[in-house]
C-alpha cells in the first residue's frame, strides 16, 4: 500500500501517469487541462477544463484521474470541471508538443492570430504539406498530407 | 455550480434546444456523408453542438433546481423527457437533413447566427463561460460551412441549381431567428440581424447565390409550435429513456 502525500506538487507529478485516451502519448498535464489541485484535509480535488465542449474523452479522463489517485492511496478524490477560462492549445506543454510530433501528430503551430498550420510533416520533416480536411479523427485535429513523402498525418489544431 | 442568473431559464433552454435538435438532425449523416472526411467533419461539428447543448442544459437544470428547491431536473431529463410543445428551438433546425447542399447551407446560416450571438453573450454574467468556449468551436463551423456554400454555389451548374433550391427551401425559416420571443432581447437581436444579413450577402455574392425577396416568414418554434418533423425526431431520440427510464450504458 502506498502512503498518500497530501501535497499539490506531488499530486500534480502523479497525474503524469494519466493520459488522454484518444492520444495516449499525452498526459493530462501535457494537454494543459489540469487547472488546479486543492487539498482539503484528506480530500483531493482536481480541477480540469474540457478541451472541446463535446469531447467524449472528458468523462473518461475524469474517471481515470479518480481511479489512478485511488490506486495511489488517496481515498477521497473529487474531479471538478470548470469552463472558464476556456482551454487553449497555448496551455499544451513543450514536452507535450515534442511527444505529439514523435507520435506522428503535428503539434499546434500558430502563424497569425487567425491562421495556423503544421510547421512540418511529422514523418519526414518537409514543410511542403497541404490540408485535406479541417476535421480529422477527433474534433481537435485536422487532416493533412505531406506533398513530399505523401504520408497523410493528423495536425493538432490551434484552439 | 452556484448560479445567480438574470436571464430567464426559457432563454437558456431555447439556446440548448437549438443546439440539440440541429445536432440530432446532423447526426443522421453519420456513415452517410458524401466522402469520409466530410462525414467526419459534419459529425465533429455535431459533437460540438451536443457538447454546448449539454453545458446549457446543465446550467438550466441548476437554475431550475435552485428555483424549485429540489434536484429533479438534469441535462438528461431536459433533453429526453420534455414533449414537443416544450421545445422552443427555431423551426429551421428541425427540418429534415435534405441533400448535402441543404445541410451545409443550413449549417452556414445557423453558424453565422450562433457566432454573432455567442460573441454578444461572451459579456453576459451567466453565459460568458459557455459562450466564450463555444465561440471558438463555432468559428470553425462558420469557416467550414462557408467554404461548402462557396464550393457548391459557385460550382457546376447542377450544384449551383441545387444550392438555389436549398436557398428557396430554407429562406422562409431564417426570419424566425430574429423575431424576438418574450425571453429574448429585441434590440440586441436586431443588431445581430443587421450584421448577419451583411455577412450572408457577402458570402452569397461570392457563391453566386441570390437572396430571395419578400418571403413570408414562417415562425412558431420559439412558442413550441413546430413542424410535423420534430415529433418524429423526438420519438426516435427519446424512445429509449421513455421506454426504459434511467437506462444507462
Amino acid at each position: 500500500m502506498v502512503t498518500p502525500v497530501y501535497d499539490t506538487k506531488h499530486i500534480h507529478q502523479l497525474l503524469e501517469a494519466v493520459s488522454d485516451p484518444e492520444i495516449p502519448v499525452l498526459s493530462v498535464n501535457d494537454l494543459g487541462i489540469v487547472r488546479d489541485i486543492r487539498i482539503n484535509g484528506h480530500q483531493v480535488e482536481v480541477v480540469i477544463t474540457p478541451t472541446y465542449s463535446g469531447c467524449p474523452a472528458m468523462d473518461m479522463i475524469a474517471e481515470n484521474i479518480r481511479f489512478y489517485l485511488h490506486s495511489c492511496g488517496y481515498d477521497d478524490v473529487k474531479v471538478t470541471t470548470v469552463l472558464s477560462p476556456a482551454w487553449t492549445t497555448d496551455w499544451m506543454t513543450e514536452t507535450g508538443k515534442r511527444k505529439l510530433e514523435e507520435y506522428g501528430i503535428a503539434p499546434p503551430n500558430r502563424l497569425t492570430r487567425d491562421i495556423d498550420a503544421p510547421r512540418r510533416c511529422p514523418r519526414c520533416g518537409s514543410t511542403n504539406t497541404r490540408e485535406i480536411s479541417r476535421f480529422g479523427s477527433t474534433a481537435c485535429k485536422s487532416l493533412y498530407q505531406c506533398n513530399d513523402c505523401k504520408e497523410p498525418f493528423d495536425y493538432f489544431k490551434c484552439h | 455550480m452556484n448560479t445567480q442568473s438574470n436571464l430567464p431559464v426559457s432563454y437558456i433552454l431555447y439556446l440548448a434546444d437549438n443546439n440539440l435538435i440541429l445536432a440530432q438532425r446532423n447526426s443522421e449523416w453519420c456513415g452517410h456523408g458524401p466522402i469520409l472526411e466530410q462525414d467526419i467533419a459534419i459529425t465533429n461539428i455535431t459533437l460540438d453542438l451536443i457538447g454546448q447543448a449539454r453545458m446549457l442544459y446543465q446550467l438550466a437544470a441548476d437554475i431550475l433546481n435552485q428555483q424549485n428547491g429540489n434536484q429533479e431536473a438534469t441535462e438528461d431529463t431536459l433533453a429526453y423527457l420534455r414533449d414537443e410543445r416544450a421545445f422552443s428551438n427555431v423551426l429551421m433546425v428541425e427540418l429534415p437533413k435534405g441533400n448535402w447542399g441543404f445541410t451545409v447551407l443550413r449549417q452556414y446560416l445557423f453558424s453565422e447566427f450562433q457566432y454573432l450571438l455567442y460573441k454578444h453573450l461572451s459579456a453576459d454574467a451567466t453565459l460568458s463561460a459557455i459562450a466564450i468556449k463555444s465561440l471558438k468551436e463555432v468559428t470553425y463551423h462558420v469557416q467550414w460551412s462557408r467554404e461548402w456554400v462557396l464550393r457548391l454555389g459557385d460550382g457546376t451548374s447542377e450544384s449551383h441549381q441545387k444550392m438555389m433550391d436549398a436557398v428557396q427551401d430554407i429562406w422562409m425559416y431564417t426570419g424566425e431567428l430574429f423575431d424576438a420571443a418574450p425571453f429574448e432581447d429585441a434590440p440586441v437581436l436586431q443588431q445581430i440581424q443587421t450584421v448577419w444579413q451583411q455577412r450572408i450577402a457577402e458570402t452569397f455574392e461570392e457563391a453566386t447565390l441570390t437572396i430571395p425577396e419578400n418571403v413570408f416568414i414562417q415562425k412558431g418554434g420559439k412558442n413550441g409550435i413546430h413542424t410535423e418533423h420534430l415529433g418524429y425526431m423526438l420519438a426516435e431520440m427519446q424512445y429509449l429513456q421513455r421506454m426504459y427510464p434511467n437506462a444507462t450504458w
